[in-house]
């Protein structure tokens, strides 16, 4: 019998097909879109040598969505406007006109994907504003919601303004610090590599890279960051000396602290220099854990990262210095938030969490295990916050006052809830539950108040935190 | 024409896909067959046997999140284990009811409770009753609690209570109360006397 070619390449198709899923992977790639109203990041999926998203993930941000899969057509309709696709193909319909992608539009399980340079075509007739793509590092912008920065030695300090509020997550290693903005729209200045006449800080260079900005400051010695001006201003100058030891892993500095770097340690005769930090803010959750599902387009992890973010900002508005355990989708245990916040030697840690049971802000405190065996200057990590009792409940006292305060409803409990038991300073987690319903918790007014009572309330106890 | 060698390679290739994909389907069903042996590995509870008796369940209501004592009468053991076990299945039939204050997944499970002296109770509850548990500090602390308080209200001597899931410790319960610890059994009293409390 003889084979012909046909029932060869028959064969050879059968075997590429029975090892695709196995060959197959998924990279770590992502699209971060900008716009007024939030900024998100989303994974890029590859197919056929061209970078995919999920349109209707990207769509929901903007509206209310419907979508209707016919076979291989796939429709969706926001702000009155109906697109139909067809799978594998690259023509579509926008109301009753034609256009065309610059890649097949594919479906699968019910999901319409677009490659990522099609979405400067297909978003503003959905929007009905502009939409700007960098390319090469997958940032989006939607409308106009830049960040400008401007930079200037002072000194032997670099002094970077921006235009609005940053929070950018700092790193440091020897001779550089990196500052990487994953929800701001920062654009790039006039040049991407910034020369000063300073020889402690010769020069610093702006990037972009994977949905994330950066701005690399070079410098002859280690540097250290301080914000101000509400989060606008970053004051970079060389870390006091010793300084660093206080350096941190998991890399969770935020805002007012500082970037100490990993090396150069500090004189053995030489104090290490401390820098006081009120409060250590912690977003639970995170990365690969979502907390609770509060609804189908809400995780747990985003609400609580964007009230922790607005208590931080609340706390500097009244003159405390404040950090984020994290201010970004990450992965953190326990352990790691209790030793970060531990090492800052913080004044009180603030856990945010949010539910959909029930209504208005519950305060806990830590619920004691049974163990616990404290031997001399070693604390027993089950029990290591037994010391600091009196200091959390004045502070969920006073959190729970200013919350009442506000028309709220607000209950102080006792909670088995890690880490607070781990933690050397006054400890509280606070949990948002719905004023009425689950979009409340999304709601930046909501949000904002709570932010403010628990600001407040930590402002108010601010005496009664610690050991005089 | 195409060479006999190709022919002859890429049917053999066929052959050893086809074969290894019926061995892994092979073995995928062992796996199974040998999880659903695990799963009912354990004795299936008993029918409850002993006298009728008056116990005292402490129920978590979601709404408005406290913690109730409510009686109930249970036909009751004699072995003091035997009589937790009971005590944690009566107060998860409450739970697993359709109109349940406190709802938790029909398939939540107590394996077994251990009785250590002195005064230790290890709760051991199957994988479902964790994977099906609602996230958040409170619901999570209401169940913690309710059970606490229901074993030490009725098995005195109990001043610490542990909880395994599928006979290992776990981090939490479903994301947020803690299960690495092991719980003092006087501070969840102090706790459940401030739930008792209507916010």
């Amino acid at each position: 019998m003889h084979w012909s070619r046909y029932r060869l390449r028959l064969c050879v198709c059968i075997c590429l097909v029975i090892s695709a899923p196995i060959s197959g992977s998924s990279g770590p790639k992502q699209l971060t879109i900008f716009s007024d109203a939030a900024s998100f990041s989303l994974p890029v999926r590859e197919q056929g040598g061209r970078e995919y998203v999920d349109l209707m993930e990207i769509l929901r941000r903007f509206g209310r969505t419907d979508t209707r899969s016919d076979h291989d057509r796939w429709r969706v309709t926001l702000n009155n406007l109906t697109v139909e696709f067809k799978n594998g193909k690259t023509r579509f319909k926008v109301g009753k006109s034609d256009a065309d992608l610059s890649a097949p539009f594919y479906l699968e399980n019910g999901m319409g994907y677009v490659t990522v340079d099609s979405l400067t075509t297909l978003l503003p007739p959905f929007l009905q504003t502009q939409v700007t793509l960098h390319q090469n590092s997958r940032r989006l912008f939607v409308g106009n919601p830049a960040v400008h920065f401007t930079a200037q030695t002072s000194g032997t300090a670099l002094v970077l303004n921006f235009s609005s509020a940053v929070n950018p997550t700092i790193s440091t290693e020897p001779g550089k610090l990196r500052m990487s903005f994953s929800r701001e729209p920062l654009v790039a200045p006039g040049t991407e590599r910034l020369s000063f006449d300073s020889k402690v800080i010769p020069s610093a260079v702006y990037s972009e890279e994977n949905g994330t900005a950066a701005i690399t400051v070079n410098g002859s010695a280690p540097l250290f960051a301080r914000f101000s001006n509400d989060g606008r201003t970053i004051n970079i100058s060389p870390a006091p000396q010793g300084a660093a030891q206080a350096a941190s892993t998991p890399t969770v500095n935020q805002g007012n602290a500082p970037a100490a770097p990993p090396q150069a340690p500090a004189p053995a005769s030489s104090p290490i220099p401390f820098v006081p930090v009120f409060a250590v803010i912690d977003p639970a959750h995170g990365g690969d854990d979502r907390g609770e599902q509060l609804s189908p387009q809400l995780a747990e992890k985003d609400v609580t990262l964007a009230i922790a973010t607005r208590i931080r900002q609340e706390l500097q508005a009244r003159g405390m210095t404040a950090v984020l355990l994290r201010s970004s989708d990450i992965t953190l245990a326990a352990d790691q938030r209790a030793s970060a916040a531990n090492r800052s030697q913080a004044t009180v840690y603030i856990a945010v969490h949010a539910v959909s049971l029930g209504s208005g802000v519950r305060v806990y405190t830590s619920l004691l295990p049974a163990s616990g065996d404290s031997r001399g200057p070693f604390l027993d990590w089950q029990t290591a916050q037994s010391g600091y009792r009196t200091f959390s409940q004045a502070a969920a006292e006073s959190v729970a006052a200013e919350v009442s305060r506000r028309q709220m409803k607000s209950r102080t409990l006792v909670a088995p809830l890690q880490p607070l038991n781990n933690l050397e300073m006054a400890s509280v987690a606070v949990e948002l539950a719905p004023r009425s319903t689950i979009a409340d918790l999304n709601s930046p007014n909501y949000q904002q108040t709570v932010a403010e009572s628990v600001a407040a309330g930590l402002a108010a106890a601010h005496d009664r935190l610690r050991k005089p | 024409m195409i060479p006999r060698h190709l022919i002859f390679g890429t049917a053999a290739m066929l052959v050893i896909a086809l074969a290894a994909g019926m061995y892994a389907w092979h073995l995928r069903r062992q796996i199974a067959h040998q999880q659903i042996q695990t799963d009912v590995s354990h004795p299936a509870s008993p029918a409850p046997q002993g006298p009728m008796e008056q116990v005292t369940l402490w129920v978590a209501e979601d709404d408005p999140g406290t913690l109730r004592a409510r009686a109930a009468t249970i036909p009751m053991p004699s072995g003091r284990q035997e009589r937790a076990e009971e005590l944690m299945r009566a107060l998860l039939n409450v739970y697993t009811q359709e109109s349940s204050p406190h709802p938790i997944v029909p398939t939540a499970e107590v394996r077994t409770v251990f009785l250590v002296d002195p005064g230790l109770a290890v709760i051991d509850l199957n994988r479902a009753f964790a994977e099906g548990h609602r996230s958040g500090i409170l619901v999570e602390e209401l169940t913690i609690a309710s059970m606490v308080q229901t074993i030490t209200a009725n098995i005195p001597g109990t001043t610490r209570v542990k909880f395994l899931i599928d006979g290992k410790s776990q981090p939490t319960l479903a994301g947020h109360a803690d299960l690495s610890i092991t719980y003092d059994v006087s501070a969840i009293q102090q706790l459940a006397s401030v739930l008792q409390n209507t916010p």
